[in-house]
């Protein structure tokens, strides 16, 4: 494998070997490149300040990602282009987003400010609708203190309102981007710690046996908080995006097969082709630059009992794929919750794909995320339905039902008992209010920072009744998805 | 003179002087600076414990840690131990003793990385004795425990007043502390110079305090410590007094080592080691008629201040002083209280206790109107001060009180009274969605209560070339006052603001200044400026006499250009010729607020220069199955006198706004049990995101041409103000929720979990609709 790695640092070159394997991009940026438009906010996500965009090769086509470089690794910067807020600027002056930024007064500390440019700039070559929904989705992962976005959103407004203007002509950079080596894997060694990128899935297979404790990385998107918060030294890192197997999206069997290395952003049109509730959910997963690096994968992996993807793909009846060398097996989504903390997963095995089947005829699919903040916030409870209802007369009754609650638990948990109820009763008021006390019995959520126990209990059985009463036409019950 | 300029510099807008360097990420935050050869990083080792004792504290093992090129403690300091900024005496370097909060600096790491800085503390051998730690409001006021004896003030008979009264109610409300969030950190980088002297790189709104602090703790003249900033990545008043201990530790490292030290705090240990919003408690008693009109008013306001003193008294007296915010009280007494707790110590943020005191108010003013089944805005105008009732209970009277006129124009403009059948007709026919409209005033006194502090200077040299170089004690955090101060500059000397070049503040340039605070930046420097603009114009006058032969009255600098009658010169040329004369170009200005006093032990005089005044209407839609909600329009209309810059003071008021709004809706400070503060970083702390800014938010500057005082060209601070119109938010939400509780306690943050789980308050008068989203709706649904 190789030993090195070569990216695009605004146009130019770079070939890097021997360095910090979990170095992340914005400390190479302003401590190695001192290129220091890019800011630290909070060195894990949630800010914005140090977003920048990633351009690669996708299927042959370029493709633009607005990104946190505060989380991300340089080693996953490997075959693609960065490009930084000094980019931006030319011998002519300001770019057109810098530029209606200045128009419309939009910086005032301005320690965001190079943030928000480049989400605006990805945002752009992206074909971003200047549309206050769309701008607020191209947004919601930068914070500003100062300004209350008014200005921002104007700025924004004026940019997506016109032609897109790339720092690169697109196809300069995809030569650029084609003379990399990116196909093949490479393998990084530094004081003794490693950063593994197989190519394929024996060259995994290899690197398990030979390094069990390693971590996995996919997006990176949880596995940078190891290192910018809890400050871990990551002995191992294996990085599964070159391979090919993880990162397909096909249809199979009536559903969808997601690979373990897809991102949210690309998941999303798939899930929501079928589910279309999803569409909405997904759109509050993180924001856009968590996003496009973040995986579906990732979020089952990690086991967290308030990930959105598994409570809302259980519900779904997904069942996950494994793999350990040659040999695969599926399970259940839920199964491979075991406990707080503990997952279904053999040292050497690594998670290959997530089969979503299309929904039943007939049936109800919704999806709730309840939050402090409607934008880029963690779910207090997350709560999934897929009720099948059989029309007969007025007043249908309950062929299926699976309905599955994050944040009540210490794993995502089906509420068995609820759906043990509904089946075969009619789909009523009287069948929704026994459910839902049945439900509130069911969970002993944990009071926490996000929300108490009486909160979230509560919560759940109103998201049932919700659901009911958008079934009954009353969809203008609720304010969010 | 210059009232005969036309105002071609001022009262226009003008883009932010740093707006260029920003959007191209070429403006230069203190981490961006280079760093000095052989910059040392600091890490500073925080105690695990909200209340201990330390029984030991061996850290030989951190010292001998690879890159680890010094540990500082207590033992290192030369001079005085504590920095806190009234000089209480509480507020040691390092922890003395005993550790007062889950976060407090025990010693520093110095090392060639931060890393190794970090890594280095885990050798630490430290032993602690737990101690029992106070943690709440409830738990100061039990023991007593108190950073300031409390304040007790009154006027008329409230007693009397509120046995009297045909109407009484009591009540209570909280409001949770707020980070500010200010996107970049604390940090400061000190450089130790040849002669033993220290200079201070340092975020701060306040670089003559970092200045004097340091100077003390490190046993030096002030006149050996530097203290300068540029730009602050935000601040919002965190920033006035908590960069002095972090400057005064990277100082000490530079002091031991000899080498320049850094130090830079993480998000996580930003937001656990340095102070926040006040947390109030605050019970009320009110009585008033038939129709609505206060009678006498009693409030009881427990202030959580932290383990410190630092700023609270000033804090906690603001709460007093604004608890009437826009509103007559004939007859008022209240009692504060300077809670100590084992917290973080509790500091400024914009509004300094003034939005707390407000919020008690306007709760009550809800429940007089719900009491009486009047329209809440009905009984606010009704309580407005005005004539005949135009004293504050501090025994200042109003002068250019224009809320009524605000309030007709905001009501006409936002289509309130239609706006508010239609909520209610919305109300009628939603079960489970309600919304709320609601309309607050706010009134804010201007000047530092402390009066020394209200004083301001500068220094311009004008170069023989004809450029200029500004410099004023003023800092900029991002509000805008650096081209505020350069308009006025450019307006006396008649050249283009583009003309007036902005420097760093320094303590080199200008000293002994106040922070920049209070909203009174502007004013202050403003007025200094224009102080020293002023005098260099007379200088040039004299040589532009002798150069034209004419009089001074015929003398006139505009457009660049300085003439008399048909003769005119540039201001270059003429600059030219008043060096080759021998001028001075070089000058000072200074400013002092005039006509202000107060008496700290009556709690009375005239404190304000002036007050701003604005007012907001929120509306919100509420989902009652799940608590969630949003707020659908904003319409503001607000006093800025005559702006010296629409555009800033539009910026002002909409980003104070949502600032207000996220501190009274989606930001929760949740300390656990254990006194450790659970929401450290913005992945659990949730400030306003972009889709929080309503969909529709209209803000709009009101005309007041009457406004006369001694502030530039007659324009009124903005800083702080705007905060306070968030509290129509607030009032909005408790309207929606009284659909389903009445009186529905709810503290603020009004997160989605608070308007689910409201309760009636005790007293409430009658079950309106039943509880929608409780065990009753079963009954309903």
């Amino acid at each position: 494998m190789r030993q090195a790695v070569h990216f695009l640092l605004n146009g130019q070159l770079r070939r890097l070997e021997a360095f910090d394997p979990t170095l992340t991009v914005l400390r190479y940026l302003r401590e190695t490149e001192a290129l220091l438009g890019t800011k630290e906010g909070c060195a894990e996500g949630d800010c914005g300040a140090c977003t920048a965009v990633v351009a690669d090769l996708h299927e042959g086509q370029l493709r633009y990602r607005a990104v946190n470089s505060c989380i991300q690794f340089v080693a996953q910067l490997d075959g693609k282009a960065l490009f930084t807020v000094e980019a931006l600027q030319s011998q002519a002056g300001l770019h057109p987003v810098q530029q209606a930024m200045v128009d419309c007064h939009g910086s005032q500390c301005g320690f965001c400010t190079p943030g928000f440019v480049m989400s605006m700039y990805a945002g752009s070559l992206n074909g971003v609708k200047p549309q206050r929904q769309a701008i607020n989705e191209m947004l919601a992962g930068n914070l500003c203190r100062c300004t209350g976005y008014t200005p921002i959103i104007e700025a924004a407004t004026r940019v997506l309102s016109q032609a897109p203007q790339p720092a690169c002509a697109p196809a300069a950079l995809q030569q650029q981007l084609e003379a990399l080596p990116k196909h093949e894997g490479f393998e990084l060694e530094y004081q003794g710690r490693r950063f593994i990128a197989p190519a394929n899935s024996e060259e995994l297979a290899q690197v398990l046996q030979r390094h069990p404790d390693a971590t996995l990385l996919a997006g990176g998107t949880d596995v940078g908080l190891f290192v910018t918060k809890q400050h871990r030294s990551l002995a191992t890192v294996v990085h599964l995006e070159k391979i090919p197997e993880l990162s397909q999206i096909r249809q199979e069997g009536g559903g969808v097969r997601i690979g373990a290395a897809v991102s949210y952003q690309r998941a999303r049109s798939a899930l929501s082709r079928l589910y279309p509730a999803l569409d909405a959910l997904v759109s509050r997963v993180g924001a856009v630059q968590v996003r496009s690096m973040g995986t579906v994968g990732g979020n089952i992996g990690n086991g967290s009992p308030i990930g959105d993807m598994p409570p809302a793909l259980i519900a779904a009846g997904a069942q996950l794929t494994l793999r350990c060398g040659s040999e695969v097996r599926s399970l259940p989504l839920e199964d491979y919750f075991i406990a707080y903390g503990k997952q279904n997963r053999q040292v050497g095995e690594w998670i290959e794909s997530i089969w979503v089947p299309e929904p039943p005829a007939n049936a109800v699919y919704r999806v709730y995320k309840i939050t402090k903040r409607f934008e880029q916030d963690i779910s207090s409870v997350c709560g999934a339905f897929n009720i099948g209802l059989l029309y007969h007369g007025d007043i249908p009754t309950v062929e299926s039902a699976r309905i599955c609650f994050g944040g009540m638990a210490g794993t995502p948990l089906r509420a068995t008992g609820c759906e043990r109820w509904l089946v075969g009763r009619p789909w009523n008021a009287e069948t929704i209010e026994q459910a839902a006390a049945i439900l509130g019995r069911e969970y002993t959520p944990l009071s926490d920072f996000r929300a108490s126990a009486e909160y979230r209990s509560l919560v759940a059985a109103n998201l049932l009744r919700r659901l009911y009463a958008q079934t009954v036409g009353q969809e203008d019950c609720a304010i969010a998805c | 003179m210059s009232n005969e300029t036309p105002y071609t510099q001022v009262r226009v807008s003008q883009a932010h002087d740093s707006a260029c360097q920003q959007v191209a990420g070429a403006a230069l935050y203190i981490d961006d600076i280079p760093e000095p050869r052989g910059t040392l990083q600091v890490y500073v080792a925080q105690s695990p414990h909200a209340h201990a004792r330390i029984l030991q504290c061996e850290l030989d093992d951190v010292a001998h840690q690879p890159g680890v090129a010094a540990v500082v403690t207590l033992e290192d300091i030369p001079g005085v131990v504590d920095v806190s900024c009234i000089h209480a005496g509480d507020e040691p370097v390092f922890a003395q003793g005993t550790v007062q909060f889950l976060g407090q600096p025990i010693y520093a790491v110095a090392a060639e990385t931060l890393d190794a800085a970090r890594l280095a503390t885990q050798h630490a051998r430290i032993e602690y004795e737990p101690l029992p730690a106070v943690l709440t409001v409830e738990q100061a006021m039990a023991q007593q425990s108190f950073v300031l004896p409390p304040r007790k003030i009154k006027r008329g008979d409230p007693d009397t007043a509120l046995q009297g009264a045909k109407h009484r109610l009591q009540g209570s409300l909280r409001t949770g502390g707020q980070d500010h969030f200010y996107l970049e950190s604390h940090i400061s980088l000190a450089v130790p110079e040849d002669d033993g002297g220290m200079l201070i790189y340092c975020s701060t709104q306040n670089p003559s305090e970092v200045q004097s602090l340091c100077a003390r703790v490190l046993d030096l003249p002030d006149a050996a410590v530097k203290v300068q900033v540029r730009r602050m990545g935000g601040a919002f008043g965190g920033k006035e007094t908590q960069p002095a201990q972090l400057a005064i530790i990277a100082a000490l490292v530079a002091c031991k080592t000899g080498r320049p030290a850094k130090v830079r705090l993480d998000r996580d240990d930003d937001m656990r080691m340095t102070g926040k919003r006040h947390a109030f408690v605050i019970d009320y008693d009110i009585g008033f008629d038939d129709q609505g009109l206060i009678e006498g008013v009693r409030f009881v306001q427990k202030v959580r201040c932290g383990y410190t003193a630092d700023l609270s008294g000033a804090v906690a007296d603001r709460g007093v002083l604004h608890c009437d915010n826009s509103y007559y009280l004939a007859n008022v007494a209240v009692e504060s209280y300077r809670c100590r707790t084992n917290t973080v110590s509790d500091t400024a943020f914009r509004g300094f206790g003034i939005p707390q005191g407000v919020m008690g108010i306007e709760r009550a003013m809800l429940d007089i109107a719900q009491h009486l089944g009047l329209d809440p805005l009905e009984v606010r105008r009704r309580n407005l001060y005005g004539p005949g009732r135009d004293q504050t209970h501090y025994g200042q009277t109003l002068s250019n009180m224009i809320l009524p006129e605000i309030i007709d124009q905001l009501v006409e403009e936002s289509r309130y009274d239609e706006r508010r059948q239609a909520v209610q007709a919305f109300n009628q026919t939603h079960r489970y969605l309600k919304k709320g409209i609601a309309l607050t005033p706010v009134m804010m006194g201007i000047s530092f209560t402390r009066l020394h502090l209200n004083q301001g200077g500068a220094f311009i040299n004008i170069y023989k070339d004809g450029s200029i170089a500004l410099n004023h004690g003023g800092t900029e955090m991002g509000q805008g006052l650096f081209i505020k101060v350069a308009q006025i500059v450019a307006h006396e000397l008649g050249v283009g603001v583009e003309k007036v070049r902005i420097t760093a503040t320094t303590t080199e340039k200008v000293p002994n200044t106040s922070a920049t605070a209070s909203s009174a930046g502007s004013d202050l420097n403003g007025m200094a400026a224009r102080d020293a603009a002023l005098k260099l114009k007379g200088r040039l006058s004299e040589v532009a006499c002798r150069h034209f032969g004419a009089e001074a009255e015929a003398i006139v600098f505009q457009d660049g250009h300085v003439q008399a009658g048909e003769q005119r010169i540039s201001f270059e040329k003429l600059v030219g010729l008043a060096y080759l004369e021998r001028t001075s170009l070089s000058a000072t200005g200074f400013f002092k607020t005039p006509d202000i006093h107060f008496d700290n032990d009556t709690f009375h005089g005239h404190p304000f220069l002036y007050f701003a005044y604005g007012a907001a209407v929120s509306e919100v839609l509420v989902d009652t199955l799940t608590g969630e909600y949003r707020v659908e329009r904003v319409d503001i209309l607000h006093d800025v006198g005559r702006s010296l810059n629409p555009a800033i003071d539009i910026g002002q008021i909409e980003g104070g706004f949502i600032q207000g709004m996220g501190w009274l809706t989606s930001e929760e400070l949740h300390w656990d049990d254990k006194g450790r503060l659970r929401t450290h970083a913005p992945s659990t702390y949730k400030i306003p995101s972009v889709g929080n800014r309503p969909d529709v938010m209209n803000v709009k500057l009101m005309e007041n041409p009457a406004f006369r005082s001694a502030t530039p060209y007659h324009s009124k601070a903005v800083g702080e103000p705007p905060l306070m119109l968030a509290v129509s938010v607030y009032q909005a939400l408790l309207e929606a929720a009284s659909e389903v509780v009445p009186r529905p306690a709810m503290d603020a943050p009004i997160t989605p979990e608070r308007v689910l789980l409201a309760k009636p308050m005790a007293g409430a008068k009658q079950a309106c609709a039943k509880g929608l989203g409780r065990e009753e709706a079963a009954t309903l649904l």
